[in-house]
């Protein structure tokens, strides 16, 4: 469960105040708002990328409000998918396996596995230069995923896609939701996007989060 | 040609714009081919087969690509790690060290020579260098290759490839910071968010992305050693035999009026830069592909 009470966090002069949020374990949380309201800076804030000068942060009870972004139980799935480059897929997706000590074979079992749920098999010899959008953010979902992380953090995950792309990518999601054992924060300004996926959504505007509503799932 | 006719700069609208381009550039490509023009012209096949006969001419070339070599290993090395420092890291005094980092490359050659000689001759911090260096020469092995006439630093070998570092370090962590700064750090976020340490998103994430870059800061020193001759003149002398590089021995050549011998080894320079040149686009072109 991820619990922020009142957080400041910094993104240069920006700052989000009093930003306070409850994501249960299995419940999907969505974050709406404009461009340039603050949605981003408060996933990045959670995910250790920014400074939080007050408030406090907790998943499943511990306190992580200052801890290094590796050690939250987070994982982060950037709008670009943020694939690294110079590697093939299957290393990069095995990268937050190897900086947990997983054995190489280990992690090429894992990561084989992640591959063929969310089939992207084939692309596992390929580097990144190349791959389609779809591809990309599958990818990087994977790579998150691999993390067992507590909560995963979603920046806008279907933005740069086609309808296609997006609709199956999209149930790839609903799939991670229907688990229900993650708490997911997803930030989008896409309201048929929130409203298909998201168990409660909160408008965000200048920095202020709304308190929250139910979405109508399927 | 995919480009349609109003864009091309041969369209009457954009002719003149052209005009400047192609004629500010092929002034100075025109001076360039000049320059190799007039020394390839100038040397026969006899003045190369004499400078190849000629055992001083030799052994320049050896030490110039042992020396450049490990200056250019050297000089990545220690540009990897700071030109990630100066691209990624806000510090104090950041500005400082920026513009103390560039000091070798605006200094005339020469002040960074006696600026060595001073250091080492002058200072007890270089006194006491030039000892740990001569211990560590004694305990080596060197007359395994045949280089245990190497004793000391000044005067000497290890002199020519300080002088050669001073410089050629500079411009590669100039290189290097360049290429950090056009790679966005959030992947390195990302891979920190993953679980990664700030060193394992450093050398998995942020090093793979630069390799080009890397090839281009080595092949910056490597050719920036090749040319350096004022400091290595100060610091390390002109002994044949002992520390005459290439630059040198133009150098001596055209003390003693020997033309013919100071063009051939230039020439030799410049094939030497071309191949270098080329190697570094290819490999540099691979890479980022």
């Amino acid at each position: 469960m991820l619990t922020c009470d009142a957080l400041t966090i910094h993104a240069g002069r920006f700052h989000v105040t009093n930003c306070s949020l409850q994501v249960e374990r299995g419940q999907w949380q969505t974050i709406m708002g404009p461009t340039g309201c603050g949605k981003t800076t408060v996933l990045e804030g959670i995910c250790g990328l920014r400074y939080i000068s007050s408030g406090s942060l907790t998943i499943n009870g511990a306190d992580v409000t200052h801890a290094p972004p590796g050690q939250r139980g987070i994982s982060l799935v950037p709008q670009d998918g943020a694939l690294f480059a110079g590697m093939r897929v299957e290393q990069m997706m095995g990268i937050p396996l190897r900086a947990r000590g997983v054995r190489r074979k280990d992690r090429s079992t894992a990561v084989r596995d992640m591959a063929a749920q969310l089939g992207i098999a084939s692309l596992l010899r390929r580097s990144a230069a190349g791959l389609s959008g779809g591809e990309r953010q599958r990818i990087a979902l994977g790579r998150a995923l691999l993390c067992k992380p507590s909560v995963l953090c979603l920046d806008e995950p279907l933005s740069a896609l086609d309808m296609e792309t997006k609709a199956a990518m999209r149930t790839v999601l609903q799939r991670i939701r229907d688990k229900g054992d993650l708490s997911v924060l997803h930030v989008t300004h896409d309201m048929a996007e929130a409203k298909v996926l998201a168990h409660t959504i909160r408008i965000m505007e200048d920095g202020q989060l709304s308190i929250p509503f139910e979405a109508t799932c399927p | 040609m995919t480009t349609p006719a109003s864009l091309r700069l041969s369209s009457r609208g954009n002719m003149p714009f052209g005009i400047a381009l192609f004629g500010a550039t092929g002034v100075f490509v025109a001076l360039v081919v000049a320059l190799l023009a007039a020394n390839v012209l100038y040397v026969r096949g006899e003045h190369v087969q004499a400078a190849i006969d000629s055992p001083q001419i030799c052994y320049a070339v050896l030490l110039s690509v042992c020396t450049c070599t490990i200056t250019a290993i050297l000089s990545t090395v220690v540009a990897v790690p700071a030109g990630y420092l100066l691209a990624r890291v806000p510090f104090r005094g950041r500005r400082f060290v920026d513009v103390l980092v560039d000091v070798p490359i605006v200094l005339p050659p020469i002040v960074v020579g006696l600026a060595l000689l001073l250091l080492f001759n002058q200072t007890a911090v270089g006194r006491w260098l030039e000892d740990g260096v001569e211990w560590v020469l004694a305990v080596l092995p060197l007359h395994w290759i045949g280089l245990d006439h190497v004793t000391s630093v000044t005067y000497d070998v290890p002199g020519v490839i300080l002088a050669q570092f001073a410089v050629a370090s500079a411009f590669a962590i100039r290189t290097m910071r360049v290429a950090f700064e056009q790679v966005s750090d959030r992947r390195e976020h990302v891979a920190q968010v993953l679980g990664c340490t700030r060193r394992q998103a450093f050398f998995w994430v942020a090093l793979p992305e630069v390799r080009s870059g890397i090839v281009a800061a080595a092949t910056l020193a490597w050719a920036r050693a090749m040319g350096e001759f004022g400091p290595i003149l100060v610091f390390a002398g002109a002994t044949r035999m002992k520390t005459e590089v290439l630059p040198t021995t133009v150098f001596l050549e055209m003390s003693v009026g020997n033309v013919e011998a100071a063009a051939t080894v230039s020439l030799m320079m410049v094939a030497a830069a071309i191949v270098v040149l080329l190697i570094a686009r290819t490999v540099g072109a691979r890479m980022a592909a």
